[in-house]
């Protein structure tokens, strides 16, 4: 600083300019005295020429704090341009001299009844900036009437005020009652000052989330619209932001915003726009998909958000973060628009590489010819990392598009020929997933892949490469002394190789037992005596003794057919979409994390939903809607990434149930066997450890997996940008991740709940055995007689012996006989569906009632619910078809293997977020903790632990539903107090309420 | 909201920071300086930058870096056009946007600022209204004050600031009614090695100077309104009206101001005014490549092309070239290896051409990527898309104004891959 000081004064020195950089000059030692002097003068110029100074020195950062008396001195003043001098200078140092700050107020409160409005305005503008304890408590009259002022300016100030000060001093602004004084300003003519106090609310409300600050109702939103059109670009922005909070109450009203916002979509600034496609992306949840305003406004969002990217660099970097958004939502928007996307070589780099992951998602069977043009020009760029990505994605396209797959492949092994380092080692990394995905059709170029195996240096290409090997070994007539030149090193390499490596080498030795018989040995002695690597040891042990008890079922395990990949590795899991769409424009929309996630203090933020339609029973997930749908229409086999399965309701349904499951039926029988012998022998290895074997005996197929092993934590709704490809590798048996983590080779990874959408299909119907005494409602009346022409049904739900059920009476109370009894369920939260048909096999004749028991199952189709143990059951007989809707009590959907191991339990809990925990109160129970406990044990509510402290005791409870959901309870009770309180942790919160009616349910029975 | 502003230099150095909430310490700055150095280019430095309790959102202007830091969730969009507006400021206000001009202005920067944002919140983002408040610096000015202790703060309250068309001023008066109107547009196109257009849109703006007494509300319509794909408005301009009739009715700001952008997508045909024929190669074995560019009429709709300039980012391994330029002159930067050919006016009759050979850094592998040509030029009273004004029309006041539209086409980013 000195530096540039003194060059700053050689500049005067020559070149002597009317510039300000000439206050820079009082840097030597003594100029502060000449300042204070200057300070006192009585000349008006010479006192503003002094201010000036020390306003200069203070921008730089110079401490010139000491002339805070005599620069206070100069704020009575008429010369306004002096007065917002000192008050800028006040601003800065008030702080650091608060006493001295004190002696400014009385100018303030004078200032704030100055009859010019500027000055009024400035006062009570600055007056909040000084953040000092003792000068708000001056503050709280002459803001009350400014917050009331006649000129609008002086309001609009005031309103801002309001939230300066609850920063410095939130007790004072609510007591104070400021917050209903600016809640009225909502309401005021002006729309500066409705768009003022809008922002002021806003960034209160932020500190203070549940508050209910912005109350919105119609009539607010009214106001809010009008003003909308009126503010100021800013205001703009504030208003559209909070209006995206309201929920409308039908789609009539949904539409009407709607219209009223999409004018916004044409203004300059680009935060208008965001904000105003997030108003409308958010409410066009509520219109229905045939109305022809829904098509309308799908039209116009398209042209903004293509203007969007010829703005500068840094709003399209924004822009186009949230376009990956919208793409993943609503992908009809900018299907045409795939080359605006087009890069630029002169884009910067982290523009590049937004574009390109558009231009994947975007990617179709008709547009690919250009888009793959595109991706072989970009492969030929100067920065590496584009070109890797480039790279990756050619390969991506060939997954997505399997049209386009063969011209993909070809692309790149003309890349492989351009013996690029990096592009030949990305190549190969897409290429073993290309294979993963089209299994025998492009194995013929392997022995390009072979020629490049000395160049690869990095883990991901040699693993990709060892996989290859291995799983095509029989086709590579010198595989084993490829993979032995690998072995050479083993210790060096990375761990990703190393499991790589041994699984190549089993297979290998499973395909050509004769002649690598020395070979796999090596390899399982590196592996499990040489390895620090739990891992590594555990998977060498596993597969050891597989080799050494029965080669056979080795092979059915090994070499069993692999499922395939999705075609969409990185779609953001669909919860965490609806929440991101909510956000746009937000910094959460940058970062693609809930804000929860991330933003600082914000405690409990609530999640923001995307409204449902209001249209017909359509779900959210409507084909019309997206990606999300399209996995669903692809072939069953394909297993969603791993963000898909995390354990959201909503999402089961992108579980094509019943096909799911990787072994061919005929091999399982044998698998069986294979795990039982592996349970023994894992049983000796482990010692008490005895988790990893029950989890194992019920998930039959898969206790190895290939694939880098993943901690439950990065499994979970992990934040971070989900990784462009599966990092499984191999996946034997487990490929996708999502699979791996339930079937977690690691002894410590918890049973996630992420893989119960798949392996709940397996534990169906293989019930264990259950004690008797599982709760059931009484029967009630689920269908008057008055609505059934005479059928008159009640019924209720049981679990007997580890099934599901549903026991109706159905009474004819009608004059004519009843025959031709079905029965079906509308889609439900957690797919109930009849396991067969309803028996009634005699006509029922008047007056006469039968007791029919209907066995259910839990693959039916998966639409959730409000509530969400909410079921409507369709009955038909020969006379018609009758509706009526019942709720079935959750704890008939808890299944027998509900009970979770001590540690598992712990580490989960922890692992839940506390957003996610709700409290409840039991009243009116008088059970004692071990009664309570059998009870809900009967319901398959499982107590894990009790731990009493003073005297009241703390039961640790676990259950799982059918769809592999956990949810984690703890249960208080006190003798002698009959009011129990029951804390409840799920990763799926929404289930707790029915939960907790479940609790109470079983426990007064 | 906003909390402070940094500026940032090229090479680094904070020269100037603005708090609007509690002071915020520079170390604040340091994770940005990681980025920076990260990023290598100043260019590629991502714009939103997560530090554990800070955001830090920037934009790169001028060879200097506008740093906000943000400590709630804000809408970065928000912020990012707010720092583009600041610099805009800057430079009406001194003519440029640098970091002398901002040092010699320290003042007038700081008021500038602290006009523009309070508490976080935009305050007065409008130049006409800034203008009113803080007067810009002129030399004249500077003497006057020097010697009469007046002072370049305005001590009314802004009259725009209040009322409903907050961006013009009332009492505007005039000797010469003018209203002129130029429209600007770019043409952003990718064309490939064979001379295919890849993609190509025109981004049009409508850039007004209007200089009219009173309160005058005019009404611009277009011949062709339908061919516009998307358009952004100032905020002047009524929605309703442009929606139903496909017409500019707006009560203008005073001075200049920018009307309207518009977009032309890749959708309608976009007509490329100039071919490039070019071959750039370099020779497996030795060390020179060859190159030679020429550059063609395509659809200039029988105007001039005017301004023409091709650039060229080489390869890191040209060292130097030899060229000869049938029209123009040429430059070689062998630091930035940006070859830049300076052509000038378009002779449909005699085709400018560039020839010669490269001289390349021996021992090194043939570059890998092709170099893109960059193409610039200018074409005067053609609108390329074709968009026309078919007449201006004023209510409101009595007077005549002069009126005139201009037309410009310039190249934006128009790229040849070779």
């Amino acid at each position: 600083m000195q530096e540039w000081a003194n060059q700053l004064c050689e500049n005067r020195q020559f070149g002597s300019k009317m510039t300000d950089s000439k206050y820079f000059t009082t840097t030597k030692k003594g100029e502060i005295f000449e300042l204070k002097a200057e300070l006192n003068s009585d000349k008006k110029e010479k006192k503003k020429e002094a201010v000036k100074k020390v306003i200069a020195s203070m921008t730089v950062g110079k401490d010139v704090s000491a002339l805070f008396p005599d620069v206070v001195n100069c704020m009575q003043t008429d010369n306004l341009e002096l007065k917002k001098l000192v008050y800028l200078y006040l601003m800065n140092y008030a702080k650091s001299q608060p006493d001295m700050a004190i002696m400014a107020v009385n100018t303030f409160v004078k200032d704030c009844e100055d009859p010019n409005p500027l000055i009024r305005a400035l006062a009570v503008r600055t007056m909040g900036c000084i953040r000092v304890d003792k000068i708000t408590e001056y503050l709280c009259e002459p803001l009350r009437k400014c917050l009331k002022d006649e000129d609008p300016y002086v309001r609009k100030t005031a309103a801002v005020c309001v939230a300066k000060l609850h920063d410095i001093n939130a007790q004072l602004v609510e007591d104070q009652g400021f917050l209903d004084t600016l809640k009225d300003l909502i309401s005021d003519s002006n729309p500066m000052v409705v768009a003022n106090a809008v922002a002021a609310l806003s960034e209160i409300a932020e500190s203070h989330p549940n508050s209910n600050l912005m109350d919105l109702n119609p009539q607010t939103i009214n106001k809010l619209l009008t003003a909308l059109n009126e503010c100021t670009e800013w205001g703009q922005i504030f208003i559209l932001d909070c209006l995206a909070n309201y929920t409308p109450r039908d789609d009539r009203e949904s539409q009407s915003i709607c219209e009223r916002v999409t004018p916004r979509l044409s203004h300059a600034n680009s935060a208008v726009v965001l904000s105003a496609v997030k108003v409308l992306m958010k409410f066009m949840e509520m219109l229905p998909k045939d109305l022809d305003y829904y098509g309308t406004l799908l039209k116009k969002l398209a042209p903004p958000l293509v203007t969007l990217l010829s703005a500068e660099p840094e709003l399209q970097y924004v822009a186009l973060r949230n376009i990956n958004l919208i793409v993943q939502r609503r992908p009809e928007i900018l299907k045409h628009e795939m080359k605006v996307f087009f890069v630029k070589y002169n884009d910067p780099i982290y523009v590049k590489l937004e574009k390109l992951d558009i231009m994947i998602r975007l990617a179709s069977q008709a547009n690919i010819a250009q888009v793959l043009a595109e991706l072989k020009e970009y492969a030929t760029e100067v920065d590496v990392d584009f070109v890797r990505k480039a790279v990756r994605a050619i390969g991506r396209c060939a997954i997505k598009v399997e049209q386009s797959a063969e011209r993909c492949v070809s692309t790149l092994l003309d890349l492989i020929q351009t013996k690029v380092n990096y592009v030949v080692q990305e190549a190969i990394v897409v290429i073993k997933d290309i294979f993963r995905k089209y299994p025998n059709k492009y194995e013929s170029v392997i022995a390009t892949l072979c020629e490049n195996l000395d160049s690869l240096d990095e883990p991901e290409a040699r693993a990709a490469m060892i996989w290859i090997v291995g799983e095509y070994a029989e086709r590579i007539d010198n595989a084993d002394e490829l993979l032995e030149s690998f072995l050479e090193g083993f210790h060096d390499e990375s761990t990703q190789v190393q499991l790589q490596l041994l699984t190549a080498i089993v297979k290998l030795f499973l395909k050509k037992p004769t002649e690598t018989q020395e070979l796999v040995q090596q390899v399982l002695s590196l592996a499990t005596q040489d390895s620090d690597n739990p891992d590594l040891r555990d998977r060498g042990y596993i597969y050891w003794r597989l080799l050494s008890t029965d080669p056979v079922a080795a092979k059915e395990v090994v070499l069993a057919e692999k499922p395939l990949i999705s075609e969409e590795t990185d779609l953001i899991e669909p919860t965490l979409l609806e929440e991101l769409i909510c956000h746009i424009g937000t910094l959460a929309s940058v970062y693609h994390k809930p804000p929860s996630a991330f933003v600082e203090g914000s405690r409990g933020v609530q999640h923001k939903r995307l409204p449902g339609s209001t249209g017909s029973g359509e779900s959210v997930e409507s084909p019309d809607t997206g990606s999300a749908a399209g996995v669903s229409d692809a072939p069953p086999a394909v297993i969603p990434s791993q963000g898909d399965l995390l354990g959201d309701l909503l999402n089961l349904d992108l579980t094509p149930p019943a096909t799911t499951g990787p072994p061919p039926p005929a091999t399982s029988g044998l698998q069986m066997g294979a795990m039982d012998l592996l349970g023994g022998g894992l049983d000796s290895l482990m010692g008490d450890e005895s988790e990893p074997v029950t989890t194992r005996r019920e998930r039959p197929p898969i206790p190895l997996r290939t694939g880098t092993p993943q901690s439950p934590q990065t499994l979970q709704q992990s934040p971070s940008p989900p990784d462009y490809s599966p990092t499984e590798l191999g996946g034997d048996l487990g490929g996708s991740s999502a699979m791996g983590a339930g079937f977690g080779a690691a002894p410590a990874a918890m049973p996630a709940p992420v893989s119960g959408g798949l392996d709940d299909l397996f534990d169906l119907g293989g019930g264990v055995g259950m004690p008797m005494g599982a709760f059931s409602p009484p029967k009630i009346v689920w269908l008057p007689a008055m609505k059934g022409k005479g059928l008159e049904i009640s019924g209720t739900f049981a679990r007997r012996a580890g099934v599901f059920q549903m026991e109706l009476t159905l009474t004819n109370k009608a004059m004519s006989v009843m025959t031709d009894f079905a029965i079906q369920f509308n889609r439900n939260s957690f797919g109930i569906a009849p396991a067969g048909p309803l028996q009634v096999l005699t006509p029922l004749s008047p007056n006469q009632s039968i007791e029919v028991t209907l066995p259910l199952n839990t693959v039916g189709p998966v639409m959730k619910m409000e509530p969400l143990n909410n079921l409507q059951v369709a009955v038909k007989n020969n006379i018609d078809v009758f509706y009526f809707s019942c709720q079935y009590p959750i704890s008939m959907l808890f299944v027998e293997d509900g009970k979770m191991e001590r540690q598992v339990f712990l580490a989960t809990w922890k692992d839940i977020p506390n957003d996610n925990e709700s409290q409840f109160q039991i009243k009116d129970c008088h059970l004692s903790s071990d009664a309570a406990s059998n009870k809900l044990q009967g319901s398959n509510i499982f107590t894990i632990a009790k731990r009493t402290v003073d005297g009241q005791d703390m039961l640790y409870q676990s259950m799982k539903l059918t769809n592999g959901i956990w949810v984690l309870a703890e249960l208080r009770l006190q003798a002698g107090n009959p009011n129990y309180t029951v804390s409840l942790k799920c990763r799926a919160p929404e289930v707790s309420q029915c939960v907790f009616q479940s609790y109470e349910a079983v426990l007064k029975n | 909201m906003i909390h402070s502003l940094f500026l940032i230099n090229h090479s680094g150095d904070i020269f100037l920071e603005k708090h609007w909430k509690s002071v915020i310490s520079r170390s604040v700055c340091d994770y940005f300086f990681e980025a920076k150095e990260k990023a290598e280019d100043p260019e590629n430095v991502p714009p939103v930058l997560q530090t554990p309790h800070h955001y830090l959102i920037s934009i790169y202007r001028g060879k200097l870096f506008f740093l906000s830091v943000v400590q709630t969730e804000v809408p970065p969009l928000f912020v990012i056009e707010f720092l583009h507006r600041v610099a805009d400021t800057f430079q009406e206000y001194f003519g440029e946007c640098s970091e002398s001009v901002i040092k010699d202005n320290v003042v007038i920067v700081y008021e500038l600022l602290e006009e523009m944002l309070d508490n976080g919140f935009p305050l007065a983002t409008e130049s006409n209204v800034l203008k009113e408040m803080i007067r810009p610096p002129t030399i004249l000015r500077s003497v006057v004050n020097t010697l009469t202790g007046g002072s370049n703060v305005g001590d009314t309250l802004p009259t725009g600031q209040l009322s409903i068309i907050p961006w013009r001023r009332a009492g505007v008066k005039y000797t010469n009614n003018e209203a002129y109107f130029d429209v600007i547009e770019e043409i952003d196109a990718i064309v490939d090695k064979s001379g295919t257009t890849v993609f190509a849109e025109i981004q049009g703006v409508i850039e007004a100077c209007v200089r009219l007494s009173g309160m005058p509300d005019l009404t611009l319509s277009f011949m062709n309104p339908r061919l516009l794909d998307d358009m952004s408005f100032h905020p002047c301009v009524r929605f309703k009206r442009w929606e139903a009739e496909r017409v500019l009715s707006f009560i203008p700001p005073d001075g200049n101001f920018r009307l309207m952008s518009y977009h032309v997508s890749s959708q309608n045909l976009v007509a490329i005014p100039v071919y490039v024929k070019q071959n750039i190669s370099f020779l497996e074995t030795g060390s020179c490549g060859r190159l030679e560019i020429t550059i063609g009429p395509k659809q200039t709709m029988g105007k001039m092309v005017e301004a023409l300039m091709a650039t060229i980012h080489m390869p890191k391994s040209v060292l130097s070239v030899s060229l000869t330029a049938s029209q123009g002159s040429y430059t070689y930067d062998i630091t930035t290896k940006i070859l830049i050919w300076d052509i000038g006016r378009l002779n449909p009759q005699k085709l400018p051409n560039l020839r010669g050979s490269l001289s390349m850094q021996t021992g090194v592998p043939k570059p890998e990527e092709n170099p893109s040509i960059n193409i610039d030029l200018k074409i005067q009273q053609l609108a390329i898309s074709g968009l026309k004004v078919s007449r201006l029309d004023m209510y409101g006041e009595k007077y005549k104004p002069f009126k005139g539209v201009k037309y410009l086409t310039k190249a934006g980013k128009f790229q040849v891959r070779t």
